[in-house]
């Protein structure tokens, strides 16, 4: 037996290709929305990678340093140096800010970073490490600079020395790597006139600006223009020490919160990205049902166009399982069509999002699974129409 | 004219006293009261009468698509209805033993010439390969071999009837009915449309049933029924020479 819906869509080949062009890219939109989901876990994920940490150690009642801001005293890792089960620990902050090259500014995340130790870049791809202890800069390929770009972070500049890639914070933002101090500076740097202001303000307490104490006021000064907190000190442990029991000391004896990395993983994936998924959750269903509407348009309206042929199909005797299963193959070839569409356009378009956008095999077949699904499901009206028209229609 | 390699059908259709009624009680409808026709093997007749008077529910009657109220029909050797339809399966009655033409051809525009002919056949099991070399066969015997390969669009009408004769021969039916097959046509397609059916019936042996209200072919049929307020009445035709 030869088949009906092949032949059918062979004929009228050029409607159905229009056809499944237009599905296929409602598809890839949803392909897309899925890559998104998957990009920003991924980019979770990158960022726990590339930070090298097996611990991280935060505020008191935090969920730091990605989620939650948290402050930590900047001498903390010596102390978590100490305990049992450490091999390296070190301080690092981060701050979302707005990059400035030129004219221009880049929306990054800047890390500050002691060289060589956790939370150092784990590879370059052009350039080298950062060797001096200020302004020198190691930037993801991302952000668009290039080695020996000008950058301005706060009040001062720094030259890129080396790039790095896939270096994103959870948000997908491209990261920036400068020396620790100065991060810590920038972190906290107040404008000139403020500093000015405070400096006005604590001359004029006589508390702190005794006659009788030389050296007392500038002390003050200075402990208020500097900063000596950390965002948090990552923790890379000896091996085959259990992360939970080197953890568990550092929160009862230095009352600090330390996240494992199972732990870590829970709050970006599940916490931090947690509305997003949602929202994204939402456009998939809105984005099904919207394609399940049109494929069900499409077929209905092209039955609507051939029920004298029906008529005659079933006049000369074609079973009505014969003319069922032609409509739901010419569903399902549509969406076939429309899938493959969906996916080379959804994998053409990914590089060019500003963010990351994660195609998973995984995720196509699923997908393909669920268009066929959908596809049969909404020729379920059209085999209604189908099946009701009557083989007198052909006689007249 | 050549000849497909098909077998003969050797028994015609005959009908006795089929009645149909629409509805019940008061509003009740005799629609067919008394039909009786008997159409020989290789023979063609025509079915005449005014709109209104019962030649299109003989037609379905007779092509199994609605149930008669009452009556005996027989199509080949087989009591097809006496008071009931003697098979549950009118679908495969209609694919194996029945033939339609219809006014228009209506020919799958999605299936080329050679698969509107042998889809019939391809439905009724007969394998692919076999199915198109019989309607090849078919098709040659109309005169149509040479656009076996065509889409049906790009057939002129009288080809595209000749094709859905072919189609009406398929499976080799015992009976052809025929719904106004030339009512589309001018008077010379429409001449060669009945000269070519009396030569399919000639051929294998074929009833024929031909309802029509073209004057042209009339005088064509050597045996006409006129049917009139659900009766039919038998007349000699002309029987002209085509």
């Amino acid at each position: 037996m030869i088949s009906l819906a092949g032949r059918d869509i062979l004929h009228s080949w050029s409607k159905f290709v229009l056809t499944g062009f237009g599905l296929g890219l409602l598809i890839g939109v949803t392909l897309s929305m899925a890559g998104i989901y998957r990009g920003m876990v991924d980019d979770a994920h990158v960022l726990l990678n590339n930070s090298g940490a097996d611990l991280w150690v935060v505020q008191k009642d935090t969920q730091g340093p990605y989620a939650e801001s948290s402050s930590l005293r900047d001498d903390t890792y010596r102390t978590v140096r100490g305990m049992e089960g450490v091999a390296r620990a070190a301080n690092v902050t981060y701050f979302t800010m707005q990059v400035r090259q030129g004219d221009t500014d880049v929306r990054a995340m800047v890390v500050g970073f002691e060289p060589g130790q956790p939370g150092e870049p784990g590879f370059l791809v052009a350039g080298r490490h950062i060797t001096r202890n200020h302004y020198e800069a190691v930037a993801d390929v991302k952000t668009g600079f290039q080695i020996g770009d000008t950058l301005r972070i706060r009040r001062h500049d720094y030259t890129v020395v080396g790039l790095t890639r896939r270096m994103v914070s959870s948000g997908g933002d491209p990261m920036v790597f400068i020396p620790l101090k100065d991060a810590q500076e920038a972190q906290f740097l107040k404008d000139n006139d403020a500093i000015v202001n405070d400096r006005a303000r604590t001359a004029a307490n006589p508390a702190l600006n005794r006659p009788g104490v030389p050296g007392l006021l500038e002390a003050v000064q200075a402990s208020q223009a500097s900063n000596h907190n950390v965002n948090a000190v990552l923790v890379q442990l000896r091996e085959g020490a259990d992360p939970e029991a080197v953890a568990e000391p550092i929160r009862r004896w230095k009352h600090l919160q330390v996240f494992t990395r199972a732990q870590m993983e829970d709050i970006l994936v599940a916490k931090l990205i947690a509305t997003s998924a949602k929202q994204i959750g939402m456009f998939l269903v809105i984005l099904s049902i919207v394609s399940a509407a049109i494929v069900a348009f499409i077929i209905y309206t092209m039955t609507l166009g051939k029920l004298r042929e029906i008529a005659v199909l079933k006049l000369i005797g074609t079973r009505n399982r014969t003319i069922a299963g032609m409509i739901l193959q010419q569903a399902l070839g549509l969406g076939a069509i429309g899938f493959i569409v969906g996916k080379t356009a959804a994998t053409l378009w990914a590089p060019v999002f500003p963010k990351y956008v994660l195609l998973q095999t995984q995720d196509a077949v699923t997908g393909f699974i669920i268009v066929m699904v959908i596809c049969a499901l909404a020729s379920t009206l059209a085999i209604r129409v189908a099946l009701k028209v009557d083989p007198a229609e052909a006689i007249g | 004219m050549k000849t497909a390699n098909l077998s003969v059908n050797r028994n015609g259709i005959r009908i006795e006293g089929l009645r149909k009624r629409y509805g019940a009680g008061d509003t009740a409808v005799d629609a067919l009261k008394n039909v009786n026709m008997t159409v020989a093997p290789g023979e063609v007749v025509g079915l005449i009468g005014p709109s209104g008077s019962g030649k299109s529910t003989l037609l379905k009657c007779l092509g199994a698509i609605i149930e008669p109220s009452a009556g005996r029909m027989t199509l080949g050797q087989d009591v097809i209805y006496d008071e009931g339809w003697k098979t549950t399966d009118l679908r495969a009655l209609r694919r194996d033993r029945i033939g339609f033409v219809f006014q228009a051809p209506y020919l799958i525009p999605f299936l080329d010439v050679t698969d509107n002919v042998a889809l019939l056949p391809m439905l009724a099991g007969v394998p692919n390969a076999e199915a198109r070399q019989r309607a090849r066969e078919l098709l040659a015997a109309l005169d149509v071999g040479h656009r076996a390969r065509a889409q049906p669009s790009q057939l002129s009408g009288g080809e595209q009837q000749r094709v859905a004769i072919a189609r009406a021969l398929a499976n080799q039916p015992p009976v052809i009915l025929a719904d106004e097959p030339t009512a589309p046509l001018d008077s010379e397609r429409a001449l060669a449309v009945i000269r070519i059916l009396n030569q399919m019936a000639q051929q294998y042996q074929t009833a024929i049933i031909v309802v029509t209200h073209d004057e042209k072919i009339i005088p064509t049929f050597k045996r006409i029924y006129h049917i009139r307020d659900g009766q039919t009445f038998e007349e000699a035709g002309e029987g002209r020479e085509l």
